[in-house]
């Protein structure tokens, strides 16, 4: 299996406000976001990123998109370092979380076509791939509406369409069916099936058990910014149901306290 | 790398002219705005001066002196009528729409005059004129016959004359009408093209740069392979060139209606543009470094700012200061001459601008300032470069 992403000891801490600080009743200001932290990714597989709400998944997802730099440790991407080559990484994945937003003034059409530019794709590629990929997902009806008359649910299927418009070798997705419906949800699930059919990595992260087992072929679970386990899905749940195994795994880290 | 820069460019322009809101706001209204206000002052000004000027008035004077009787001939719409008045018809001048003065000389007034000694102790001989001041048309006429009396007074008791011209091409005053105009704009505008450029930069940049932020939609073009410099420049020079356009029309509409600011007198304006092409060129290599510096130092504060109405704070009291280096000419006379004047971002480009309107434009100030305003401008290049770099720049709140 080939390698394409190999994360090593990726640590991240940001700094409290005053006021989170007495929330989370934290001795320090600063906070470990992610504690070196280590996978791989291989081509042509879905890895999961499994955490309960501020583990850690978003931060290690931004960190390897090199939209914030990892305070200590690195990851290359296709052979590019995020610390060292940020440009030439970003170039080969497709990010996409719903912080990214399009603007409400351009229309698909527009959009697909400045994207395509600042990826330096070929005009006749673009052409193409935006004819096939608007039909795929059903934009084609829209592609000269601007994004702000938009359906939240076309809206997301358009960032998707987006954040795909290179053709990238690895697909960085943070919670894919977080506020789709269900119908979107599948769209998306489905279409990250065919990207790994296609020879694509994706990396997502979820919270969501079903998504894992239906999905992943590999699983990193983080608790508390720490990698607790990772591996296939049968070598991590060892013949239970991921969510079993998830609970065991967050007892032995949390000793039962919570 | 330039095409990347090209992209964000074209983008922004695609952004600004595909919206014809924006478009109207930003560029069509501030010169048509200032066009028209600027001309209904000058027809304001203009009617509030001419009114009553062909409107017909009646005179009524007792003792008409025949001093008097030539002065009054000139006026074509005064008809004279030698006859006395009573408190009644002084009364009825309460009337405003009533175009009447009534006058009343001493009996014998040119003679009284002539004897009149003030050692004497005496009151002098008075002459009564009563009119209405609302009345444009009468206060015409008071003004015609007070000033000639005056006149006939001074004629009376001249002992010397002060820059009397013997010959006709005899001339006191040695400034040329170039200098005395060029005084006049070298103080009012480089205040007036500074702020409208200013104001232009104001109602693009912050939702350009604060707005994207805000909206989360750069952090989708922070994950693209393009460089933050080329981002960064891509940015400036097009908030730059639309910058630019506001401040045209907002100038274009100053232009306009200066002629109908002054009375519509045409002839006025164009002794007073008498710049030479030199001075046009270096006006706009001024303003377009002028813009460039404004456009990234407003970029530069947008990017810190949280959102939109964060970055108008912060970008108001760059405003103030602006404002300020805008009214320091007013104080001065002519442009400064120390060298390190024309380093200060702003004022150099309005120091400049004095000496430019003042006809006194001299080549290494306007040299030292466009080579400030392109280091100043590159520098800002780099620290919005660094600012699109900085995670916590861009996505903390």
């Amino acid at each position: 299996m080939e390698e394409i992403l190999q994360a090593n000891g990726l640590c991240k801490t940001f700094t409290l406000s005053r006021k989170q600080q007495r929330i989370e009743r934290a001795q320090t200001r600063r906070k470990v976001a992610v504690d070196n932290l280590s996978f791989s990714a291989y081509k042509g597989e879905i890895f999961g990123l499994l955490g309960p709400n501020g583990a850690g998944k978003t931060t290690t997802l931004r960190m390897l998109s090199t939209l914030i730099k990892p305070d200590s440790g690195d990851a290359t991407l296709c052979g590019y370092s995020v610390v060292g080559q940020p440009a030439e990484v970003r170039g080969q994945i497709g990010f996409l979380t719903s912080e990214l937003k399009l603007e409400d003034f351009f229309t698909p059409n527009y959009l697909f076509d400045f994207f395509s530019r600042l990826h330096r794709v070929d005009p006749d590629v673009t052409a193409r791939r935006k004819e096939q990929m608007f039909a795929r997902f059903g934009i084609d009806r829209f592609a000269e509406v601007k994004v702000a008359n938009l359906s939240t649910g076309m809206k997301q299927k358009l960032s998707l369409v987006i954040s795909l418009v290179h053709d990238p070798e690895v697909v960085i997705f943070d919670e894919p069916t977080n506020g789709l419906d269900v119908l979107t949800a599948r769209t998306v699930t489905d279409y990250l099936q065919e990207l790994r059919s296609a020879g694509k990595t994706v990396i997502l992260s979820t919270h969501i058990f079903s998504l894992v087992e239906r999905l992943c072929d590999r699983v990193g679970v983080i608790i508390d910014g720490r990698m607790t386990a990772c591996g296939t899905l049968d070598e991590v749940c060892g013949g239970l149901s991921i969510e079993d195994r998830f609970f065991e795994i967050y007892k032995e880290q949390k000793g039962g306290a919570e | 790398m330039k095409s990347n820069t090209w992209t964000i460019i074209k983008k922004e322009f695609a952004r600004f002219f595909g919206d014809r809101q924006l478009l109207f706001t930003t560029v069509i209204m501030p010169g048509l705005l200032i066009y028209i206000i600027y001309s209904l002052m000058g027809v304001g000004i203009k009617s509030m001066v001419s009114q009553g000027a062909d409107e017909v008035v009646t005179m009524r004077v007792e003792n008409l002196p025949p001093s008097m009787a030539p002065l009054l001939a000139t006026d074509s719409c005064l008809v004279v009528v030698e006859q006395g008045f009573g408190q009644e018809d002084v009364d009825n001048l309460e009337d405003k729409s009533v175009n009447v003065v009534l006058a009343r000389f001493p009996e014998g007034f040119d003679s009284l005059v002539a004897a009149y000694t003030p050692q004497a102790g005496v009151a002098a001989p008075n002459v009564e004129i009563y009119y209405n001041s609302a009345n444009n048309a009468s206060l015409r006429v008071f003004s015609l016959l007070s000033g000639g009396l005056t006149a006939y007074e001074e004629q009376m008791s001249n002992r010397f004359d002060i820059n009397r011209a013997d010959r006709e091409e005899q001339k006191f005053d040695q400034a040329t009408t170039d200098q005395v105009l060029g005084n006049v704009w070298s103080k009012l505008l480089p205040m007036i093209i500074v702020m409208m450029l200013f104001s232009g930069v104001m109602s693009i940049a912050p939702s350009s740069i604060a707005g994207e932020k805000e909206r989360g939609t750069i952090a989708t073009l922070l994950v693209t392979p393009m460089r933050r410099n080329e981002l960064a420049i891509g940015k400036i020079v097009s908030l730059s060139s639309i910058g630019l356009l506001s401040g045209i029309s907002s100038f274009v509409g100053i232009a306009l209606s200066l002629p109908k600011m002054v009375h519509g007198d045409a002839s006025d304006l164009d002794l007073a543009f008498n710049y030479s092409l030199r001075d046009y060129t270096a006006l706009l290599l001024v303003i377009f470094a002028t813009v460039l510096v404004m456009s990234a130092a407003v970029s530069l504060l947008s990017a810190m700012a949280k959102d939109v109405k964060n970055a108008g704070t912060m970008v108001t009291p760059l405003m103030m200061v602006v404002t300020l280096a805008g009214l320091l000419p007013m104080f001065q006379s002519g442009a400064s001459h120390s060298l390190a004047v024309y380093l200060v971002p702003f004022y150099n480009s309005i120091e400049v601008m004095v000496g430019l309107f003042a006809h006194e434009l001299a080549v290494v100030p306007l040299l030292v300032t466009l080579a400030a305003n392109l280091i100043y401008s590159v520098a800002a290049v780099w620290g919005l470069t660094r600012m699109f770099n900085s995670e916590k720049v861009m996505f903390s709140r």
